[in-house]
């Protein structure tokens, strides 16, 4: 069946809502409005408005809030129409989701999802374009997850409700609308497994969200003046699947990886000296980063093009490492 | 109520308790048996204490870095409170919290929070909680005038009275917010329950010196949300005897050593016990046995600390995840 991102997303919470009466989704716009981007379209019709509930544009208080309700065992998805919204409900996810476990001991847990579209559109200016994935996965207590299909999607999404910790989940607005082939009916797919979504023998291409698109494409056009690219879509980014990488490694020996984050102290940074650690003596190269530029977005387009990983670039690293 | 038939010293049992555990709490941090930052309950013993003795054992109690006496007034061991501040494996959360975080999930104290108004809107999330199940059960919310002009705080009273959910905000009002006097916090700073009647909460005031007044006050409050489901705040009128925390001198700094004496004058347990006394439902002999049953019980809670082990190396990497 060929579903959008989108149509995905709706299945996977639409389905675990049905089979456990302890998860509600909370967040601006989710209930009458259908969500800002439409993905919980015709739920507050299904499961009403106790389960679909309507926020006023309070991050930090309705965050709290699905925090306090999780301590209890219930199993909150908070909806961020942006992740940009989300800083403002740093405190509650960082010192609080975070930390309850450990610093009660292992008396309470807080199983919830916090989800939404992080990364940028189009001309989308500084405020609403960013790739914040990295903040998070610098703390301890939280898993992070970012798909880039809809077939995987559903299934860690899926997983990512039944979890018993906090996981905070990225989806991309230029992602909503992609089509793929997913399963028919129940399937889960386990978080913290990285997934070949392409083979190859030269190089590996690490990415996730948005940027897997990428990678795929260039690897495409590579392939064609005969460079065969592995694509290695790393989907959980924590806990970071790096058994796989490593295996690709040993196999291509050099590694390329794209992310749309800063570059300083970013996503790929950790990833490279995860595969270091890992895999130092099957690398033939140093390994290239591509990656968003140090600035602010800016919202003129040929400048936002320029801030933004693209195709050129991600053929370009690959050539360097070979 | 009057004190006439009634036993009140069960209450003044409690709050000596707190007292006593914290005069030997201030005692150990002073021999470095306990570090990091602690903060004292003297002088506010009756809010936790007159407050709790209104609720059931099945609602939920949740508070700020202030939490001890809250703790020890919702029952629980005062062995594995001393023990939580000793930071040793058999303190409350296994010395991972230490003083500012005390969690006891039997008893439904969901812990104490340190960042300011940071555990409002968890507050509104158990009382969510209560109202998703269509349970009966309220919650009470501890903290300081400090945390009242905060974002968090008037993000939580707004949820709150727009789904009419059963918390009870308890402001415990000291008059100030570490070392800046409360007029020098808020716009309007003597009436604090203006700010929740704005967001169209029910509110009032009770002096938090009178155990019997904050008892009397939130029986009827309790009630009222149990009964009615919508949020309640409650300003109690205190005064803490200590500094801020440890490393905070009790006056010289912020405010006068007259203006401290005089503040003690209305020691809730001073007040207690001379209702007690005037009443006759309890003698200096009463007295005396209860203050020895007590200094046993602190005492033995500090030898249980101190003859616990600390964590082992393990437990480092344990609780980060509900998996491993």
């Amino acid at each position: 069946m060929v579903v959008t991102y989108r149509e995905a997303l709706n299945q996977a919470m639409r389905e675990e809502m049905r089979r456990d009466g302890r998860v509600f989704l909370i967040g601006e716009e989710v209930g009458y409005y259908q969500g800002a981007f439409k993905v919980s379209k015709g739920f507050v019709e299904e499961f009403g408005p106790e389960r679909v509930l309507d926020t006023p544009i309070t991050e930090a208080g309705f965050t709290g809030l699905a925090v306090g309700a999780a301590m209890t065992g219930l199993r909150p998805i908070v909806e961020l129409m942006t992740f940009n919204f989300g800083i403002l409900a740093l405190d509650q996810i960082v010192n609080n989701a975070a930390k309850i476990r450990y610093m009660s001991g292992g008396q309470l847990s807080v199983p919830m999802v916090i989800r939404g579209p992080g990364s940028a559109a189009h001309q989308l200016a500084a405020q609403h374009s960013q790739s914040l994935e990295a903040w998070f996965c610098h703390v301890p207590g939280l898993k992070v997850i970012a798909p880039a299909t809809p077939y995987d999607a559903k299934g860690l999404l899926k997983s990512a409700v039944r979890d018993e910790n906090t996981v905070i989940f990225f989806e991309a607005q230029l992602l909503y609308g992609t089509k793929g082939e997913i399963e028919e009916g129940e399937y889960t797919i386990p978080i913290g497994k990285a997934d070949v979504k392409r083979a190859g023998s030269h190089v590996t291409v690490a990415a996730y969200s948005k940027m897997l698109l990428l990678a795929l494409e260039a690897a495409e056009e590579l392939s064609r003046e005969g460079i065969e690219v592995e694509v290695v879509d790393l989907r959980t980014l924590k806990p970071l699947d790096v058994e796989t990488l490593a295996q690709s490694v040993h196999k291509t020996g050099r590694l390329v990886i794209v992310e749309e984050g800063w570059r300083f102290a970013g996503l790929g940074a950790q990833v490279a000296e995860s595969v270091y650690a890992k895999a130092f003596h099957s690398l033939d190269a140093p390994i290239v980063r591509v990656t968003g530029e140090d600035v602010p977005m800016p919202y003129a387009r040929p400048l936002e093009d320029l801030a933004i990983p693209d195709r050129a670039r991600v053929i370009s690293a690959v050539k360097q490492v070979l | 109520m009057n004190g006439k038939r009634e036993n009140l010293l069960p209450l003044y049992r409690d709050m000596f308790l707190i007292r006593r555990f914290e005069e030997k709490s201030a005692e150990m941090y002073a021999l470095a048996k306990i570090a990091g930052f602690l903060h004292l309950y003297i002088g506010q013993e009756a809010v936790a204490v007159g407050c709790l003795a209104a609720t059931r054992s099945d609602d939920y109690v949740i508070s700020s870095y202030r939490d001890h006496g809250h703790c020890l007034a919702r029952g629980s061991d005062p062995k594995k409170v001393m023990a939580e501040l000793f930071g040793r494996a058999t303190g409350l959360c296994k010395g991972k919290g230490g003083s500012m975080h005390l969690i006891d999930a039997e008893r439904n104290f969901m812990g104490g929070y340190a960042i300011v108004g940071g555990h409002l809107p968890l507050a509104v999330g158990l009382a969510f909680a209560i109202h998703y199940r269509k349970g009966d059960q309220v919650v009470l919310c501890f903290f300081g005038d400090g945390a009242v002009p905060s974002g968090q705080a008037h993000e939580s009273f707004n949820l709150a009275a727009l789904w009419n959910l059963p918390v009870i905000f308890i402001c415990e009002n000291n008059r100030y917010g570490m070392g800046t006097p409360v007029q020098r916090e808020m716009s309007l700073y003597t009436n604090l329950i203006d700010r929740a009647i704005s967001h169209g909460m029910r509110a009032e005031q009770v002096d938090g010196m009178d155990v019997l007044a904050v008892r009397d006050l939130m029986t009827r409050v309790v009630a009222a949300v149990r009964e009615r489901h919508h949020p309640y705040f409650v300003e109690a009128l205190t005064y803490r005897f200590m500094g801020h925390s440890m490393a905070d001198p009790a006056h010289g700094v912020y405010r006068t050593r007259e203006e401290v004496e005089e503040a003690r004058k209305q020691d809730p347990l001073g007040r207690l016990r001379e209702t007690i006394l005037r009443s006759g439902c309890g003698s200096e002999v009463d007295f005396k046995q209860l203050e020895r049953e007590i200094d046993e019980v602190v005492r033995a809670s500090v030898t249980f600390a101190e003859e616990s082990p600390f964590p082992g190396m393990s437990a480092l990497y344990e609780d980060v995840y509900a998996d491993h």
